[in-house]
């Protein structure tokens, strides 16, 4: 196992080498100026011009300035906000908390609804059920998250009134610092009646919007593995030796039918990231997805360059956790074999 | 009374009070499109981040509320020398600082902190003048590098500035944002104790609302000042929510979760008007859209030519059909809530023969081909820059006129409109301060060098001259009269197509009352009230 693990993080360094090169040159490649971006219609003077250009190493040969982006990355250091003048690090880790509960909340909910129901629609195969479910996960699947998180709005909170438009929290009603940066744990700890309860209330659409992808991959990918499994002869011998159905499929089958789907949620925190920016950017969700929209516009350099990285490292050791998950579910693997 | 009797009545006294704040305490929740980059108005350029700092602070002058009327505001009065150079302002006494978490002031406003406020922007030696990133582009934009000769203080309420030559704008500048007045004692505190940075992230003012919070990217809070000097705020709490999406703005009125939004969609606005619950107002924006012609590019050397573009497009189908109704179709060069709009100008009917004929009558042979840029972004003035040159490159073609519609991305776009290269360019203007010389200054003889913002290169000497004469005047008579002079001579001479002056749209709810809109743009909340 620990060689397993070892293997692995080797993996990652040349992985991340990739990926801070490929985001150093794309987002070069975007036409505009961050200090030209600024001016609008007044412009800027050739001097002030040269002048703001040199104070952002923007006059450097390519090469040195990605030999500094890499220097200060081995110190730790992300560059700082051509916009706010900030850490990017710092701004990267007051948004993050925001991101990561829409994220993990948004994977709940995938997980809690999406697995039951691909072993339902595996055990009623063919029916009207699992023909239902599968035309809907379709649906989900296709859907532009923009344009599902607008109808909900409209429908939801508009038409019906059942939960908040957006934003994270009632702001007339309640006001306190955040500690976590995680709102439905902060407002446990402000102790105010009622803080929990808007604050969920508020999570709920945005987790459900984002949600509905993963959701629909785990309900098909659930599916698709439980039939295979559920053909297999153990099964079949587990039934003749008089186990009840509940644990020939809860404990025996489902267990092994989890295995491609722990990847697949693995796999489903990139698109989680992905779907976080256009989520956060509907529901005004003040996390690193919107941030990353906005320092597109703005052309904030360090901001995007920081920031992916960020997010790619995290998506890479979301992904090598599963890989040891997977080591865990699967002793075939754990043993080496 | 008794002792007990008194503290019993304190008690009750206070319970009350607190009871009472807790029941009538108004917020207005304003859902602002966007993130400001700090907090200090010096140090930006966008209107969101203008928005964001307005009201925590105070200028020596200002607009009065809902017009470009410059009124004292920190100044109490001033007084300008005969030859226009220096001008003595007098403090207003007794006006109050904010306090915030780890700062309380120990004195007034004073002579010190409008030293502080401009030194930082003029002195590239200032201890804060590179404080958090230290670019001060409307300093510089506005000429105040050049202008501001001196500025002395005479004693704590007395200062004089002096300029590099006579200038009639120079009020109207002061009472931008950038010219807000900063407390020096803040300043100093915060660099003894290592934390400049702080100054930009959390601001100290004299304005009607002090700063409590802000949490990024999601929400900004501020609080009425008891002690402003001025119009008391009429509500306790104004909070800024961050909603991007205009949709999502426009929903969260409906739903009460904001009183006032930002910017609607165009879209929206019937729909918006329709609604009992919401209220809209509009007015004509401080801004041009226009379609410049390069005077140094042949054949738009020859008026003629400038003359028939003008008259072979259909100006009323742009209003009709890009700006659908949010947008006045532009005669002059300034929108007609200027002073001194001259209103005896007559536009250019739309008359395709006849702007034949012109282009025949200056040699021009069809088919003529040009270029026609048109801008990548949506504009305050102009809504879908590439569906009017779509419509333009019609009208012309019916005129034997073939037009390439070019563009870059939007920084590239304006710098190469600005060195000059387009044929023909579409662009506009917003105004700053409400003085026609802030809009008539793009098309002066300074500005038409590679590189300056007279994109048309159009250098007129009667123009220029009255240009120069107008903006060295006092008098506001005889300031009209040159520009409305001004304003003849563009018409006849067509550097430009004038396209539109956009109508601006505010949206709130029905509840929402005493809110004027500010020609300029900009969003202010004193003498707004919920009911």
């Amino acid at each position: 196992m620990l060689r397993f693990l070892l293997k692995r993080l080797a993996l990652t360094i040349p992985t991340f080498v990739a990926l801070m090169f490929v985001t150093f040159v794309a987002i070069r490649m975007v036409p505009g100026d961050p200090v030209e971006v600024r001016t609008g219609e007044r412009g800027i003077s050739p001097e002030r011009l040269a002048q703001f250009r040199h104070e952002l190493g923007l006059d450097q040969p390519v090469w040195k300035q990605f030999a500094d982006y890499a220097w200060g990355l081995l110190h730790g250091d992300f560059g700082t906000s051509v916009v706010t003048n900030e850490r990017v690090l710092t701004e990267f880790l007051q948004l993050f908390p925001a991101t990561l509960e829409l994220a993990f909340f948004a994977m709940v909910f995938a997980i809690l609804i999406g697995i039951p129901a691909g072993v339902m629609a595996a055990l009623k195969r063919g029916s009207v059920f699992d023909q239902t479910l599968m035309g809907l996960s379709l649906t989900g699947f296709s859907m532009p998250i923009f344009w599902w998180g607008l109808l909900l709005i409209m429908l939801v909170s508009e038409r019906l009134g059942w939960t908040p438009v957006s934003g994270r929290i009632d702001l007339i009603k309640f006001y306190f610092e955040p500690v976590t940066g995680f709102m439905l744990i902060d407002a446990l700890l402000s102790d105010q009646a009622g803080a929990f309860k808007s604050a969920f209330h508020h999570l709920m659409l945005p987790m459900i919007v984002l949600g509905t992808v993963p959701l629909a991959t785990l309900a098909r990918m659930t599916r698709s593995s439980m039939l295979e499994v559920l053909s297999e002869d153990y099964v079949r011998t587990a039934y003749a030796k008089g186990l009840s159905p509940f644990r020939v499929i809860g404990l025996h089958a489902l267990r092994n039918a989890l295995i491609p789907v722990v990847t697949i949620i693995g796999l489903q925190v990139g698109s989680l990231m992905a779907g976080a920016v256009l989520t956060e950017t509907i529901f005004s969700w003040p996390g690193v997805g919107k941030w990353l929209i906005e320092s597109i516009g703005r052309r904030d350099y360090p901001a995007l360059q920081g920031g992916i990285l960020l997010i790619s490292s995290i998506v890479i050791v979301v992904n090598l956790t599963v890989d040891m998950l997977y080591g865990f579910i699967n002793p075939r693997i754990r043993h080496g074999q | 009374m008794s002792h007990f009797r008194k503290t019993g009545l304190a008690a009750l006294s206070f319970a009350l009070l607190l009871g009472a704040s807790a029941v009538s305490a108004k917020t207005l929740v304003y859902c602002s499109e966007g993130s400001p980059e700090n907090f200090t108005p010096a140090l930006n350029t966008t209107g969101t981040s203008f928005d964001a700092a307005r009201p925590v602070y105070n200028q020596l002058v200002e607009f009065e509320r809902g017009s470009t009327k410059v009124v004292p505001a920190l100044a109490e009065s001033w007084t300008t020398s005969p030859d226009g150079l220096e001008i003595t302002f007098k403090l207003r006494k007794g006006v109050k600082w904010h306090s915030v978490t780890g700062f309380k002031p120990t004195r007034d406003m004073n002579a010190d902190d409008v030293l502080f406020s401009f030194e930082r922007q003029s002195k590239a030696d200032h201890p804060y003048a590179k404080i958090s990133g230290g670019k001060y582009d409307y300093f510089a934009d506005m000429g105040m590098t050049k202008l501001l000769k001196s500025l002395v203080k005479k004693d704590d309420y007395t200062i004089v500035m002096t300029l590099s030559e006579p200038n009639a704008p120079i009020l109207a500048n002061l009472a931008m944002d950038f010219a807000s007045i900063h407390s020096a004692e803040y300043a100093e505190a915060l660099l003894k104790s290592g934390k400049p940075e702080q100054f930009d992230q959390v601001p100290v003012g004299t304005g009607p609302f002090s700063f409590i919070t802000y949490q990024k990217d999601a929400v900004i809070r501020f609080k009425a000042n008891k002690e402003f000097w001025g119009e008391k705020a009429l509500i306790d709490d104004l909070v800024y929510a961050i909603t991007p999406d205009p949709t999502a703005r426009y929903s969260k009125l409906k739903a009460n979760e904001c009183q006032f939004a930002a910017y609607p969609r165009p879209a929206d606005l019937a729909e918006m008007q329709k609604d009992p619950s919401l209220k809209v107002i509009s007015q004509s924006g401080l801004n041009i859209a226009y379609w410049a012609f390069n005077v140094t590019k042949k054949p738009f050397d020859d008026k003629r030519v400038r003359q028939a573009m003008n008259m072979a497009i259909d100006k009323a189908a742009i209003m009709r059909d890009v700006y659908l109704g949010a947008g006045t179709a532009a005669i002059n060069f300034i929108p007609p809530t200027l002073w001194s709009y001259n209103t005896t100008v007559k536009d250019y009917p739309y008359d395709p023969a006849k702007a034949q004929a012109l282009l025949k009558e200056a040699g021009v042979t069809a088919p003529l081909d040009i270029d026609l840029w048109y801008m990548p972004v949506q504009r305050p003035y102009n809504p879908n820059a590439k569906r009017i040159a779509e419509m333009m490159q019609a009208d012309l073609a019916k005129i034997g006129v073939n037009a390439k519609l070019v563009t870059y991305e939007w920084g590239e776009y304006r710098k190469r409109a600005q060195q000059g290269e387009p044929t023909t360019v579409q662009l506009g203007w917003t105004g700053d301060n409400g003085d026609p010389d802030n809009f008539f200054f793009l098309r002066g003889c300074a500005a038409a060098r590679p590189g300056g913002q007279n994109i048309s290169k159009w250098c007129n000497e009667e123009f220029d001259s009255r240009l120069k004469k107008a903006a060295t005047l006092t008098d506001p008579k005889e300031r009209t009269k040159l520009y409305e002079e001004m304003q003849a001579i563009m018409k006849e001479d067509a550097p430009d197509m004038t396209i539109a002056h956009s109508i601006v749209f505010e949206v709130m709810r029905k509840e929402v009352e005493g809110y004027k809109q500010s020609p300029l743009g900009g969003h202010k909340f004193i003498g707004v009230d919920i009911k």
